[in-house]
């Protein structure tokens, strides 16, 4: 029988912690599958955030670290410009990189550090049990935003990607979604080139994932992925909003 | 360059000792009074071939050389009291995680904004933790320009040798002043090597891991024991101080930093007297010299301890006295620097009059 699809090797055999129909796995899977695809694991030092992913450590096997909360883009840029043979990469939730850890977001992304973001949007904080983050959508029911999220109190959701496409530090810049096998081939093709902003030193480079949350939205798999599709994707548009030449 | 004497700022000439003591990478951001000191990196260390990052602020700076630290390159990053206190979620990740780190504090005037004049507020955040968490960084605090240049390399051979942050913990006054210096010799960074728990990228060994995390209550308490194992062999190899005048001394001055050298000129002058007093300068006021003050305790009257703050040391001198002898103490707070006179009065006060 021809083997024709299989784990990545960089994957240990801890099995994950996530909740089903979370998409944190198949962000995973990406992730390792282009490490090795583009012979990087020897050299990737992987910084994971505070959140659900916090454990990412244990399943995909590299040099990693575990940044405070929010600071993975700070973190990375030590480790990148202490020692530039490192292929540097962040993989941070929607709370830790665009609510406490914007700064050393759009910082990192100004200054065009050769670190590559791998950025989880699924719209809201899920360690902690689902309260509201800068990427809830309006109307949304969180735990913090139980009568749904009102422009007039908690403001509005921020689009990372579009926002750091303004600027001249980052080379390449998407948003993709896990919701479906398309997308999720076009979010490996999308990190694939993130991955190759830093390779050949373009500067920063981020993928947004949006990304489902099925426990706090209190849905099914298939229900969340539903949702992101009807809901998420027309305020997350997908695309690429920032190509430099040389990425593409 | 041994031998070679210069006339320098002291917030440049740690610049300088820092980098002749290897630092290979800066990372900073500007705040009085020891803004000459990021912006000697920023020149030299280019020159040097070296590398100086500005960070956005004080949280991303310590995160910087947090990442820094933990591929095993020396590292060292400057502040002053406010900048201090942002970075010390940093401060109690790194303790966790076992890397080597530098970190200098010129203190200021605090708490709050307060003000860019030389004070010594600091002493609790720095030798008690200030970060969340049971873990301490190793303190070193200079009493002049010469010394704080010399200390510099005992920071960085401290925090490889222990994996652990090291402090220098200055003040405005030693920053700002200039005096005569004399650096050592030029440590070679080329021969520093990779040490084998950095994260790097792991080759072909077995990854490496640089984290504070430990979910499992009896795995994290197993972390900090070890910690507090660390702790406690530092306490017992690193421990230390300078007497002054202490040989036949009936009274013990003591303080740290800027203080213990005005109260050089307190101890000539009550020595002038006839007065026999001496001083006690912890140089690590983590860990604390406290063995130093018990054994005195036994030989003097009365401890007398000044410093510019509000009796911070204090505590520590008393432990370490236990209760044998008085231990009196007189302060100023808001920046205010204390006169060897001044602090000659106070003391006579307690001597029962001048």
């Amino acid at each position: 029988m021809k083997l024709i699809y299989k784990a990545p090797e960089t994957f240990t055999k801890k099995p994950t912690t996530y909740c089903p129909g979370c998409t944190h796995g198949i962000a995973h899977r990406l992730i390792a599958e282009l490490l090795e695809e583009m012979d990087l694991v020897k050299k990737a030092v992987i910084v994971w955030p505070v959140g659900c992913s916090v454990f990412g450590y244990d399943f995909i096997d590299t040099d990693a670290t575990v940044a405070a909360h929010g600071r993975a883009c700070a973190m990375a840029t030590g480790i990148k410009r202490a020692h530039p043979e490192s292929f540097v990469i962040t993989y941070q939730g929607d709370g830790d990189l665009a609510s406490i850890g914007m700064a050393e977001t759009v910082h990192a992304a100004a200054r065009g550090e050769l670190i590559t973001t791998i950025f989880i949007n699924n719209g809201n904080f899920g360690m902690t049990g689902g309260q509201m983050a800068p990427t809830t959508l309006i109307g949304q029911v969180t735990t913090t935003s139980p009568y749904g999220r009102k422009p007039e109190v908690n403001g509005f959701p921020i689009h990372v990607a579009e926002m750091l496409a303004t600027l001249d530090g980052p080379a390449y810049i998407a948003r993709a979604s896990l919701d479906s096998p398309q997308h999720i081939n076009q979010a490996k093709n999308f990190i694939r080139k993130a991955f190759k902003a830093q390779l050949l030193g373009l500067g920063y480079s981020l993928v947004e994932l949006v990304s489902t949350c099925p426990t706090n939205w209190k849905m099914t798999p298939v229900e969340a992925l539903e949702r992101v599709r009807k809901e998420v994707l027309p305020v997350f548009p997908i695309g690429e909003f920032r190509v430099v030449k040389g990425v593409e | 360059m041994m031998g070679e004497r210069l006339l320098m700022k002291g917030s440049e000439a740690l610049a300088e000792a820092a980098i002749r003591a290897g630092a290979q990478i800066f990372f900073g951001y500007p705040i009085t009074p020891q803004n000459e000191t990021p912006e000697y990196f920023s020149r030299r260390m280019p020159e040097l071939g070296r590398k100086y990052v500005q960070a956005e602020s004080e949280v991303a700076s310590i995160n910087m050389v947090y990442g820094a630290a933990a591929t095993g390159t020396r590292v060292i990053t400057t502040s002053s009291s406010p900048g201090i206190s942002l970075m010390q979620e940093g401060f109690s990740y790194i303790g966790n995680s076992n890397v080597p780190c530098v970190v200098v504090n010129v203190m200021r005037g605090g708490p709050g904004l307060g003000n860019i004049a030389p004070a010594q507020g600091d002493y609790f955040q720095a030798t008690k933790g200030g970060g969340h968490g049971d873990y301490h960084s190793i303190v070193l605090a200079p009493h002049t320009v010469q010394e704080q240049c010399d200390l510099m390399y005992d920071a960085f051979e401290l925090a490889e040798k222990y994996r652990i942050m090291v402090v220098v913990l200055s003040d405005g006054l030693l920053g700002q002043m200039m005096e005569p210096v004399e650096f050592k010799d030029w440590v070679d960074v080329s021969k520093l090597k990779t040490p084998d728990w950095a994260i790097v990228g792991k080759g072909d060994r077995p990854r490496n891991l640089i984290s504070s995390f430990e979910l499992d209550p009896e795995g994290l308490e197993k972390m900090n024991l070890a910690l507090q194992e660390k702790y406690k062999k530092i306490a017992e190899n690193e421990t230390r101080y300078e007497l002054y005048m202490m040989d036949d001394a009936e009274y013990a001055l003591t303080g740290f930093g800027t203080v213990a050298r005005i109260m050089k000129t307190t101890v000539k002058m009550l020595r002038e007297k006839g007065i026999k007093a001496g001083l006690i300068r912890p140089i690590t006021v983590w860990p604390f010299p406290y063995k130093v003050y018990e054994d005195f305790a036994d030989k003097v009257k009365f401890f007398f301890d000044v410093e510019m703050n509000e009796g911070q040391m204090l505590e520590d001198v008393k432990l370490g006295v236990n209760g044998k002898k008085p231990v009196l103490y007189y302060g100023r707070l808001g920046g205010v620097v204390p006169t060897a006179e001044e602090i000659y009065k106070q003391f006579r006060l307690h001597l029962g009059g001048c």
